[in-house]
């Protein structure tokens, strides 16, 4: 009987194509401006890194202002150079990596062709099995290198297109703020979305596109590009002084395996804490923490607030889409009255009208989802050219989003279609047929 | 076989109250062809919408086939119209969209007929009808009284045991009501029972038996012996 309906449902929509453009256009709108807000939510939201999210900890020291008394002020979202070595040198976790976002200016080969700049991101080896780097050539350094200062980088796979044509440039070298390093990896297409390895620097910008030792870059005082946060002055001018500082503008991560490495670690931290309060530093009551990405990303509010009440005002833009729907169903099913008495007298039950017209709710539900598609497309294309380069990467419709926008239209519609199917199945028969 | 005993209908809204039918009784014999005529507003359509369960009565007793069918569910009076009673009514009641060949499948779908099953009472009862090359057409391309010969396929398709016909002419012209009267008769002939609803004294004495309807009651029953005395 289901192909059946679905005829009957089919015949229907096309008899009265005015009303059924109609419903699907008012679902359609809904679905098109819900879901893009929706798809926009839920590539902000998505986990980055699912298989190991719960494995690599935020790590946060308070080494904050004493004197900065408020309730609810946080320990800062990086951590000073200082302790980003000091944790390091400890070496207590399965992986560790500092980083921070830098600039470096690429030299071509080609002299005719003028230097450009590269967005850069100072690291350590870890890095690359820490977060599952996928890698086109080669692969990432080893931790030699950052011990030994290694001119050594890996690429992304723009970079690597734009300088070296797409080739394995493993072995090949790149000029760097005027030093020549060596190319040992190409990274393959990457784009956790959100960054979560640096949600402090935009955490909807793309990954960089060009990695390099965190200590060549300390060494050569190259330039920083991220966030800079102090609460006094550094004790002195310069580099030295600046490094020494209590500044924080270090992103640390930590990859623990179990529950009882993280217990282990956090230990160490608050050890660490301790020792450092005897050296006259950290003098706010201790306030360390270990957040899992998932975590860090609530905790760094990666969709604020506004996102979330945007998400809900479309929401409700749909159910007065759907409202409209349900008076037009319910004028379209009391036309049908007529129809639905004589399959009544023919042998339907009110269980045989209820599903006949369920599936054409369904149906035009299905339309509405189709093109709500497209116009959630559009709308998409709308905040592109609104936002621009920005918001490249969150106005996708990935398979996933395409499925819940045709769900999301059936099961509205079948919703909507409720109480008019419900006031056909009322319809008295004897009162309909002698008036046919 | 179909016997009504004591049926009332009471229609009532907040000031009004309106006896449909009083204390009506009836009975039917398998294969009659039984007439029921009556001014309008006497209760004709409402007793032939409580024969065919269209509508539920307010009180009496209604058996069908020995059965009690005034207290059946929705889906089993669904079912029992289904199988036992083809309907034929005075305004065709096809459905637009679907043409002639899926207007008679209707109630076969509700019975749960497979595909070939279905076809073959359908092309059969077309046959029947003289209907055959007109499978493919939609009602709006069909006569009056090609159209009440699609009703009357689609009524037919199911092998009802009784057949309903609500002023089943009345809408044709004398040409194409003669060929509709003689169908309903040759029906009659193969066995089934045909209640007719009409206001046309001289199709009710083509039945076996005229029913007379006045004010919800009935008030005269006279036989084809006594018909064809009148007459």
């Amino acid at each position: 009987m289901f192909n059946y309906y679905l005829k009957l449902g089919w015949l229907s929509i096309r008899a009265n194509p005015l009303l059924s453009t109609l419903m699907v256009l008012a679902i359609a709108i809904g679905i098109g401006a819900s879901m893009t807000i929706i798809t926009v939510n839920y590539a902000m939201s998505g986990n980055p890194i699912p298989h190991k999210s719960d494995q690599l900890f935020y790590v946060q020291l308070d080494s904050w202002d004493p004197n900065d008394t408020d309730e609810d002020s946080e320990p800062p979202d990086q951590v000073t150079y200082t302790d980003a070595m000091n944790l390091i040198e400890a070496d207590r976790a399965y992986r560790q990596v500092a980083s921070n976002r830098s600039g470096l200016v690429l030299e071509p080969e080609n002299p005719d062709e003028r230097p450009f700049t590269v967005d850069t991101r100072n690291t350590f080896a870890d890095f690359f099995p820490m977060f599952d780097t996928p890698f086109l050539y080669g692969g990432g350094w080893d931790s030699s290198a950052d011990d030994g200062l290694e001119h050594v980088t890996v690429l992304s796979r723009e970079l690597n297109e734009r300088v070296f044509g797409g080739e394995d440039s493993v072995g090949r070298s790149v000029r760097l703020n005027g030093m020549d390093f060596r190319v040992v990896g190409v990274l393959d297409e990457w784009l956790p979305m959100p960054k979560f390895y640096d949600v402090t620097n935009g955490a909807f910008d793309p990954s960089e596109e060009l990695y390099i030792p965190f200590n060549v870059a300390i060494e050569y005082e190259l330039p920083r590009n991220g966030n800079t946060n102090c609460w006094k002055r550094p004790e002195g001018e310069g580099f030295e002084a600046f490094l020494a500082s209590e500044c924080v503008w270090i992103q640390f991560w930590a990859e623990l395996r179990d529950e009882t490495e993280k217990r282990e670690y956090m230990d160490f931290l608050n050890a660490y804490t301790e020792q450092q309060k005897a050296l006259g530093r950290f003098g706010r009551p201790r306030d360390n923490r270990l957040s899992d990405v998932m975590e860090w990303m609530e905790a760094e509010q990666v969709v604020e607030d506004d996102a979330r009440v945007m998400m809900g005002l479309s929401l409700l833009f749909l159910v007065v889409c759907l409202l409209n729907t349900i008076g037009l169903l319910l004028a379209k099913f009391m036309r049908k009255s007529g129809d639905i008495s004589v399959r009544r007298a023919l042998g339907a039950s009110k269980r045989d009208v209820f599903t006949q017209h369920m599936i054409e709710s369904g149906l035009i539900g299905l339309g509405g989802g189709l093109v709500g598609l497209g116009l959630t497309w559009l709308g998409l294309r709308g905040i592109h050219a609104l936002f621009g380069e920005y918001v490249e990467h969150l106005v996708h419709l990935d398979g996933m989003m395409v499925l819940a926008a045709i769900a999301l239209a059936v099961v509205s519609a079948l919703a909507a279609g409720l109480y008019p199917t419900w006031q056909a199945c009322r319809i008295m028969p004897a009162s309909q047929l002698k008036t046919q | 076989m179909l016997s009504m005993q004591n049926i009332s209908m009471v229609y009532r809204t907040d000031t009004v109250e309106t006896h449909a039918l009083r204390e009506f009784s009836l009975e039917v014999g398998e294969g009659e062809f039984v007439a029921v005529t009556g001014p309008s507003g006497s209760g004709k359509t409402t007793f032939l919408n409580i024969a065919g369960l269209l509508e539920r009565f307010t009180s009496g007793k209604y058996l069908l086939d020995g059965k009690d069918v005034s207290s059946l569910s929705d889906s089993d009076t669904s079912k029992v119209r289904n199988e036992k009673i083809g309907f034929v009514f005075q305004g065709f009641n096809l459905i637009p969209d679907l043409n002639v060949f899926d207007n008679v499948d209707v109630p076969l779908r509700y019975r749960g007929f497979d595909t070939a099953e279905r076809k073959r009472r359908i092309e059969g009862v077309l046959e029947r009808v003289g209907l055959s090359s007109r499978a493919k057409h939609l009602p709006s391309q069909l006569s009056g009284g090609q159209q009440q010969r699609v009703a009357i396929a689609r009524a037919l398709a199911g092998e009802p045991r009784f057949l309903l016909a609500d002023e089943p002419t009345g809408n044709l012209d004398s040409h194409m009501a003669e060929s509709i009267m003689a169908l309903i008769e040759e029906i009659n002939a193969g066995g089934t029972t045909v209640i007719m609803v009409t206001h046309d004294p001289a199709l009710a004495e083509r039945a076996g038996r005229n029913v007379h309807i006045r004010d919800g009651q009935v008030s005269d029953v006279e036989t084809d012996v006594q018909l064809v005395a009148n007459a």
